[in-house]
């Protein structure tokens, strides 16, 4: 077994009655995208909350590279090397999207120098780079908020990508957008994503992307792992049909 | 040129003007300078989505300190200033420690909180501040030589016009800086500042503890220019005269500082002098009317009315080029 780039051991979390994580035991091996399926309310969201340290687990540990992060805050972590993508994309709205990507740059690099102006820095080339690589290199100097929503989706993936992360969680990164874009914007991201050399998690509810683009599909339900295992396997497997999917994929 | 850079070319140019051509407006707009400092510091925080009630605490802090150091043997402007936006430095750090944990309304009132304390320290240590009453600011050398009243208040006039152009330029380049970018993030998603791996509480103190100096700047100025300190300067009246200029002028505008600055000096000094008992009323009324008609304050008009003659220049030159 190679080594996990994350591994959760034994989360677990209550919100009143509600079990959003029941001795979760995961492990996210460096290079393999993991999307992860369930019903609403399972815990899935909540799973990459914990991971990113925006919320506390009452009991378990996040190994991230074999370090605890689980008491961090989220920015620690960040630092650390895991980024996140929103289901809602947050972005800066007063900005466009390359001082997005340049903002995102600064944090990286911590630039301090007051006197050095934000469009002059070395890394806006690479900034740039990125944006064409998540194809949205023409709306560059569009304010946010002037973008579709697939755009925005984008954006902050192509802002979570500055942080030259190792690992990126992402939230639906396809919900909200036009079915006609969806494939379109997948195939868009995980070549981003290769060629970024950066592995990725991913919360997804339309099982033709997770089928299509994840190396493995970790199944939630009601705040623990139900199964793991390939697309293939995990898809045409009776109860996630029954508890998940609802229907059999064509 | 820029059409929206000619207007602030020719006020920095008619101000250079004032002290031969009108030097009975020379105190008037050292003061107007001075608080336009202080209000930048309001304004940068406005930057951030934060408006701070309490602001005159480091404008009195500084004061208050160059009027001590004033009466020691270290009496000259240049170490006032120095020491004064060191005060309000130091203060802005262990006030701006705990206020950048609240946003808001609860970062506008602890603002004001703070503010109030210093206020009650200064009128109840009356052998200490001089109480009510305040403490006189002999009028200090300047590069350690003494001057006459007449030569010094012409040089605190353009030491005035000089920070404020100064400072005035430095903020801007600190706003358009990607520290800078990041401290106006505060504003529009935290989520996302925490996600980029910054912390947003340590990015606003470093705004907080910039606008706290540039507070110190003005008030050192302004004591300088009256020769005398009063609780006053830390009171709310003067916070909330801060906000009220930074919104006059245009919110989180640098230029609008002191555009709103002199316009207010000038309003407040004339509606004084035509109407003594009415002139907050007057201050009001143009308050609301800029409010109402022009919520981007004097520089919102002025840049509205360039970029018209800008439009129309454009128009011109290229109906000219279709011609030829």
């Amino acid at each position: 077994m190679s080594d996990a780039l994350l591994e959760a051991r034994g989360l677990e979390i209550r919100f009143g009655g509600v079990v959003a994580a029941d001795d979760v035991n995961l492990r996210i091996e460096e290079g393999r995208n993991l999307a992860i399926i369930g019903p609403n309310g399972a815990g899935k969201t909540t799973f990459l909350n914990i991971c990113t340290g925006w919320i506390k687990p009452t009991r378990g540990t996040v190994l991230f590279r074999g370090k605890d992060v689980t008491r961090l805050a989220p920015r620690d972590i960040v630092r650390r090397g895991v980024a996140r993508a929103f289901q809602i994309p947050q972005l800066f709205t007063e900005h466009t999207a390359m001082e997005n990507m340049l903002i995102a740059a600064s944090a990286r690099t911590g630039r301090q120098s007051p006197l050095l102006d934000m469009h002059d820095m070395p890394e806006r080339e690479e900034m740039a780079r990125l944006l064409e690589m998540v194809g949205c290199d023409r709306v560059a100097d569009r304010p946010v908020v002037e973008l579709s929503e697939g755009q925005r989706k984008l954006i902050d993936i192509a802002v979570a990508l500055a942080l030259k992360p190792a690992l990126l969680l992402m939230d639906e990164p396809t919900s909200g957008v036009a079915s006609s874009e969806k494939f379109e914007i997948m195939e868009i991201l995980v070549k981003a994503l290769g060629r970024a050399d950066v592995t990725a998690v991913f919360v997804e509810h339309d099982m033709g992307i997770v089928e299509n683009y994840a190396d493995e599909v970790a199944v939630w339900n009601a705040g623990a792992v139900q199964m793991r295992g390939t697309p293939q396997e995990i898809l045409k497997h009776p109860d996630v049909i029954r508890d998940v999917i609802g229907e059999e994929i064509a | 040129m820029s059409v929206r850079l000619i207007l602030p070319a020719l006020a920095i140019v008619a101000l250079a003007l004032v002290p031969p051509l009108a030097p009975f407006l020379q105190v008037l707009l050292t003061l107007a300078m001075a608080k336009g400092i202080a209000v930048m510091g309001v304004t940068l925080l406005l930057r951030a989505g934060q408006v701070s009630f309490g602001h005159a605490l480091f404008f009195g802090i500084a004061a208050y300190g160059a009027a001590f150091l004033a009466a020691s043997p270290l009496d000259d402007l240049l170490l006032l200033l120095l020491a004064g936006a060191l005060g309000a430095g130091i203060a802005g750090v262990l006030v701006g420690l705990f206020v950048v944990r609240y946003r808001g309304i609860f970062f506008g009132m602890l603002n004001l909180a703070f503010s109030m304390i210093f206020w009650s320290i200064l009128e109840k240590f009356y052998y200490v501040t001089g109480g009510a009453d305040g403490l006189r600011l002999p009028r200090p050398s300047v590069a350690f030589i003494e001057m006459d009243r007449g030569p010094y208040e012409v040089l605190l006039y353009y030491a005035s016009l000089l920070l404020a152009i100064a400072l005035g330029w430095f903020v801007v380049r600190f706003l358009a800086s990607p520290v800078g970018q990041l401290f106006q993030t505060v504003k529009t998603n935290e989520t996302r500042l925490e996600y980029l791996g910054v912390s947003a509480r340590r990015t606003l103190l470093k705004g907080y503890v910039l606008s706290a100096v540039l507070c110190g700047v003005g008030g050192v100025l302004m004591a300088a220019a009256q020769g005398i300190v009063t609780p006053s300067y830390a009171y709310w009246i003067r916070s909330g005269e801060m906000v009220f200029i930074a919104v006059l002028g245009g919110a989180g505008s640098v230029v609008g500082a002191f555009a709103g600055s002199i316009a207010y000096e000038l309003v407040r000094s004339y509606a004084a002098a035509f109407a003594a008992d009415a002139w907050q009323m007057v201050l009001g009324g143009f308050l609301l009317a800029i409010i109402l008609f022009a919520p981007g304050g004097l520089v919102g008009i002025y840049a509205a009315f360039a970029d018209r003659i800008g439009a129309r220049r454009a128009k011109s030159a290229s109906k000219k080029e279709a011609g030829t």
